[in-house]
């Protein structure tokens, strides 16, 4: 299988990436010649394999429903470029 | 010698025995920086006053008796790893400004002893790539060669140490990321078992492959560095505790009598550089000197590892850097249409080549008529590769093998063909996909450059790697020091 | 002209009554300044990990057995990708194929007497996202309080045929969960949320006509009437020989119609993928019984058998029993008075009106059980009779005192000396000699009404059947 330039533009999308007309040519390229690699998987045959998921075979990890102080508003909007009334800050959005 | 060419065990009998202050040893290191980075160009930052802050509490633990094995000692910190209060960029412009809040659990560790940051080390941005060419700010240089790059993704980590900037330093390994910089760079590297070390704090690549490990000196600053940072933490789900809870330093011994050591030999294959082999066998013979027995292994879905590496890599990275949007940290975008145009120039503005050439592919392989085909099948042929390694192990103790097939390339040689570059991963990614730990140390030169050995062991037998590591470093007797080639001295 | 049914689904997200949030040890508390319920894990930040509430899960598993699913043995955690501002990490910690409940059930009975199984496909945890707020002219905020408190999606069969039944699947939906302590499905808080979707076909069809989701829909009767009109729409275009378009509609409250929503997204394409930061989860036989054994009883169970251990009519049982508190009362009560009849008379007629006027819950009641089957022990032996009880029965539910106090407080025993009787039951003849004639002349009736005027002098408080015996005693004189 091979990528098409149209897919390409779609994946971008669902990856909320944009790229100019000459990025575009040059990673179609590019992820063309990965995806030609990596189809050399299905040389073999995983008709009876499980995939997995987790390489160490542990499950049920929890933790305890005890309330912890939350931290401190002011470090939580501390990298944030755009806030007000103590709330990040977008664009517009019209539901 | 000078107290930045010491090891971490050597710099603690001095601090042990008062013939040095910790102050003494963090302005030492810190010279050093001063000296060599212009040429290493290992570090984003720089983190001074903070080190000596750090060196001062340092010695007033040692003064209380309250000494161990990692207090007042320098180390230097992957910039992909939290540190609070502390800039960390990921090497990213898309991080650049970001100040974490927290620590990762391995810097707390770190800081708990009485370690020194001195500080944080450049790497491939958001740890992709396998030279350091990646960064967005700088790229570092192999100490051994200036013109060459010290491999990747933590190849600060690893330049650093051969520079002597730090006793140690930490590094993140997803497909090779420390074994094959310390690899180039001439020193010890080693991923743990997948779950040893908390990844909480570690910024995620790849959530099922990524491991941080100690770069150092020597195999027995790699067990205490191993001691200090293992350990289960109720903050990361995939942590777990070392079932023999030992001290990893038991295991140092020169003895290795009757250790069974695996080659595999689907390791002589097309691009093994013909020194880097010769560097090999050497080692293999050394081994059956020490009492060793070598057997040949297969590991027939090898060739295999690398593809499906990429895409489980890049497919749980595409989901893992899916929320830099520049809202709550970050680049955030200027100039942009609406909401989605925002997302998209934040992102195609923050984010370098490689790590958009991974985000892609890895967003392709998890759509919508394609999970089956690449995702799915990469996580069955996973459980082929796990199958391989168990039955390996059934025959023996450990695998060892090159850790690159080449020793350090020129900067710039790969850098436009993506492909060549993630084949530099090939000896040590099938580790990562099995959850093995590993761990790299040097073997010899080819044309002047350091060749890394491979030790695989079993999950959870760190031990018996380093009780390989240790008798093989004794009877190598590797003394060469990076001459930086190409630089001033 | 073709007859059309229509085939309607629910999905229902409620908020899990924990105290922290699924995957960090924030609190889950309602309101709080914006942002000051978050930490670096439910914030999304880089490095930061997700570690599951067992609570979530004892929770989850709870729901299910109460509205009879399967519980999986083996269930796993899933990311749900996508972009939007109030998903921090840009995916949401779901379930995709390995829910940890399947195929469950929840009986209802129309208006008609008829019950029917509505099949329940699946109940997931999931978590909560953030919430936007669009008041400012130049942006909109964003506050994070809320990411990651737990859910669970309870995703129901396309099993029902009117919007009635939807109505009833939700009511009776939300009396389990509450029984189960799990949820306190509010609506209006937002700790319940209803989506449906909806779609028409020629009756007796097996085929699926297209299928239009619902949104915006902010209480029960909205998402009756929402379906009413849907229907009709649907039913109007095709009889028009046009065709039902798919999308998502949001109701409009005010104007009764659904709108076609602003196409802002294409369709989602949400990557699903076993999240590799969390571990599968085992439910063993023996968690899944120990769950089990702390379910508390449940509606349709205790309204059997208030029917079968208290002898009451099935439809006053049925009634006390839709809400918990109530038929908790009930219970309570009839441990300490015989006559479960008589309380769930009581509780019926009095509490019930009482609670209307004064608009409170059962919860806020200060009527103790035990002062209840107090009063009623009242009335039997005599202190008071059965009017005046009323009296100190609004009182009590006012003030809460003993009905003892309230009776001696206000004088309120029941008049019973036989002397002071016969002394007010002569006056009252004396006054009233019309009354008395008529009596003598045959008019039994009179004597009701020289009862009434014994009542009256008494201001209620004379034993009624003892002042009528008294009084005819005199009369007949």
């Amino acid at each position: 299988m091979s990528i098409t330039k149209d897919e390409v533009i779609h994946v971008a999308k669902l990856a909320r990436l944009k790229f100019t007309d000459e990025e575009l040519e040059k990673y179609s390229h590019q992820l063309d010649n990965i995806i030609k690699y990596v189809d050399k998987l299905n040389e073999l045959n995983t008709d009876d394999v499980e995939p997995t998921a987790h390489i160490v075979p542990i499950s049920n990890v929890f933790r305890e429903d005890e309330v912890v102080p939350s931290m401190d508003r002011e470090k939580i909007l501390m990298n944030a470029k755009e806030k007000e009334d103590g709330c990040f800050k977008v664009p517009k959005i019209i539901e | 010698m000078e107290l930045h060419e010491l090891k971490i065990h050597e710099l603690h009998d001095l601090l042990k025995n008062k013939e040095v202050s910790a102050v003494d040893v963090t302005k030492a290191f810190l010279e050093r920086i001063k000296e060599v980075e212009p040429q290493v160009d290992a570090l984003i930052s720089i983190t001074e006053e903070y080190a000596l802050k750090k060196a001062e509490e340092a010695d007033k633990m040692i003064q209380d008796g309250n000494i161990n094995d990692l207090t007042g000692i320098p180390v230097i910190i992957k910039d992909n790893m939290c540190t609070e209060n502390i800039k960390t960029t990921c090497a990213s412009k898309m991080l650049e400004d970001f100040v974490p809040p927290y620590n990762a659990t391995v810097v707390e560790k770190l800081n708990n002893l009485g370690a020194v940051m001195v500080g944080k080390a450049n790497l491939d941005e958001f740890a992709m790539g396998s030279s350091t060419e990646n960064s967005a700010f700088k790229t570092t240089k192999n100490p051994w060669d200036l013109s060459r790059v010290p491999g990747g993704s933590s190849g600060g980590s690893a330049a650093s140490v051969a520079a002597d900037e730090c006793a140690f330093s930490l590094g993140s390994d997803t497909g090779g990321s420390i074994r094959q910089p310390a690899s180039l760079c001439g020193v010890v590297g080693m991923k743990p078992t997948y779950g040893l070390v908390s990844r909480y704090g570690l910024v995620a690549f790849a959530s099922s492959l990524d491991q941080i490990g100690p770069i150092t000196k020597d195999v027995t600053d790699c067990a205490i560095v191993l001691n200090a940072i293992t350990g289960h933490d109720p903050k990361d789900s995939t942590s777990v505790d070392n079932v023999r809870k030992s001290d990893y330093k038991e295991f140092l011994k020169d003895e290795i009598k009757g250790m069974k050591i695996g080659y595999a030999k689907e390791f002589f294959r097309q691009g093994l550089d013909e020194g880097v082999k010769k560097s090999i066998e050497n080692a293999l013979k050394t081994f059956e000197e020490l009492g060793a027995e070598i057997r040949e292994i297969s590991l027939k879905y090898m060739d295999y590892a690398l593809a499906a590496y990429y895409i489980v890599a890049s497919a749980e990275a595409s989901s893992n850097l899916a929320r830099y949007d520049g809202i709550r940290y970050g680049h955030a975008a200027e100039k942009y249409e609406d909401l989605i145009d925002m997302y998209m120039v934040s992102r195609s503005e923050g984010f370098g080549k490689e790590v958009k050439r991974r985000i892609m592919l890895g967003t392709y392989a998890l759509s919508s008529g394609y999970y089956d085909a690449y995702y799915n099948k990469a996580l069955k042929v996973r459980t082929l590769i796990k199958q391989d390694y168990e039955k390996a192990f059934q025959d023996v103790d450990v695998i060892v093998g090159p850790t690159s097939p080449t020793v350090a390339f020129k900067i710039g040689e790969r850098v436009e063909d993506p492909l060549a570059m993630y084949l530099a991963d090939v000896y040590t990614v099938p580790v990562n996909i099995a959850g093995l730990p590993g761990l790299s140390l040097p073997c010899g030169l080819s044309e002047g450059l350091p060749v890394g050995l491979q030790i695989v062991g079993k999950h959870f037998d760190e031990g018996t790697i380093l009780n390989a590591a240790y008798a093989f470093e004794k009877a190598c007797n590797f003394t060469a020091k990076p001459s930086f080639k190409g630089g001033a001295k | 002209m073709m007859n059309y049914e229509a085939v309607i689904g629910l999905e229902v997200h409620a908020e899990l009554l924990t105290k922290t949030k699924i995957f960090c040890n924030c609190t889950t508390e309602f309101g709080g300044e914006p942002n000051t319920h978050v930490c670096p894990v439910c914030l999304g930040l880089p490095g930061t990990l997700p570690v599951l509430n067992k609570k979530v899960v004892e929770y989850a598993v709870k729901a299910g057995l109460a509205l009879n699913c399967e519980i999986s043995k083996f269930s796993k955690m899933d990311r749900k990708n996508y972009f939007y501002p109030d998903l921090p990490k840009a995916y949401q910690i779901s379930q995709y194929d390995l829910p940890l409940c399947k195929n469950g059930y929840v009986e209802i009975e129309t208006s008609d007497g008829v019950k029917k199984k509505i099949g329940l496909t699946r109940i997931h945890i999931e978590e909560d996202a953030g919430k936007l707020m669009h008041e400012n002219v130049d942006g909109s905020l964003v506050d994070y309080n809320r990411t990651g408190v737990p859910l669970i999606e309870i995703v129901s069969e396309p099993d029902m045929r009117t919007p009635e039944e939807a109505y009833l699947y939700l009511t009776k939906l939300k009396s389990v969960l509450e029984y189960s302590e799990v949820s306190d499905c509010k609506m209006q808080e937002g700790s319940l949320r209803v989506d449906t979707n909806v779609s028409v076909r020629p009756a007796g069809s097996k085929e699926f006509g297209t299928k239009i989701e619902l949104k915006n829909l902010n209480s029960f009767k909205a998402v009756q009437r929402a379906l009413e009109y849907e229907i009709k729409r649907q039913i109007k275009l095709i009889e028009n020989g046009e065709k039902v378009v798919q999308e998502t509609r949001r109701w409009n409250e005010q104007k009764g119609i659904t709108e076609a929503m602003r196409s802002k997204e294409e369709a989602h394409d949400y990557r699903y993928f076993p999240d590799p930061d969390l571990v599968p989860i085992i439910v063993s036989d023996e968690w899944k019984e120990e769950i089990r054994k702390s379910l508390p009883e449940m509606p349709e169970h205790k309204k059997e058998r208030f029917v079968a251990q208290y002898g009451i009519p099935e439809y006053d049982a049925s009634v006390i029993t839709a809400s918990k508190p109530l038929a908790d009362f009930f219970e309570k009560c009839v441990l300490e008075y015989s006559s479960a009849k008589t309380v769930s008379n009581w509780i019926m007629g009095e509490m019930m009106r009482l609670l209307k006027e004064t608009g409170k819950e059962v919860e806020e009641v200060l009527i103790k059980p035990h002062q209840m089957a107090s009063l009623l022990n009242l009335i039997d032996n005599g202190t008071i009779t059965g009017s005046i009880a009323k009296t100190v029965f609004e009182e009590m539910f006012a003030t809460g005192k003993n009905p003892e106090e309230i009776v001696d407080e206000k004088g309120l025993k029941q008049l019973s000396n036989e002397d002071e009787l016969r002394k007010i039951a002569l006056k009252v003849i004396e006054d009233n000699p019309k009354s008395v004639e008529d009596y003598k002349n045959g008019k039994d009736k009179a004597i009701g009404f020289l009862v009434g005027q014994i009542m009256k002098a008494t201001k209620g408080k004379a034993n009624p059947q003892l002042a009528n015996k008294i009084l005819l005693e005199e009369l007949s004189k």
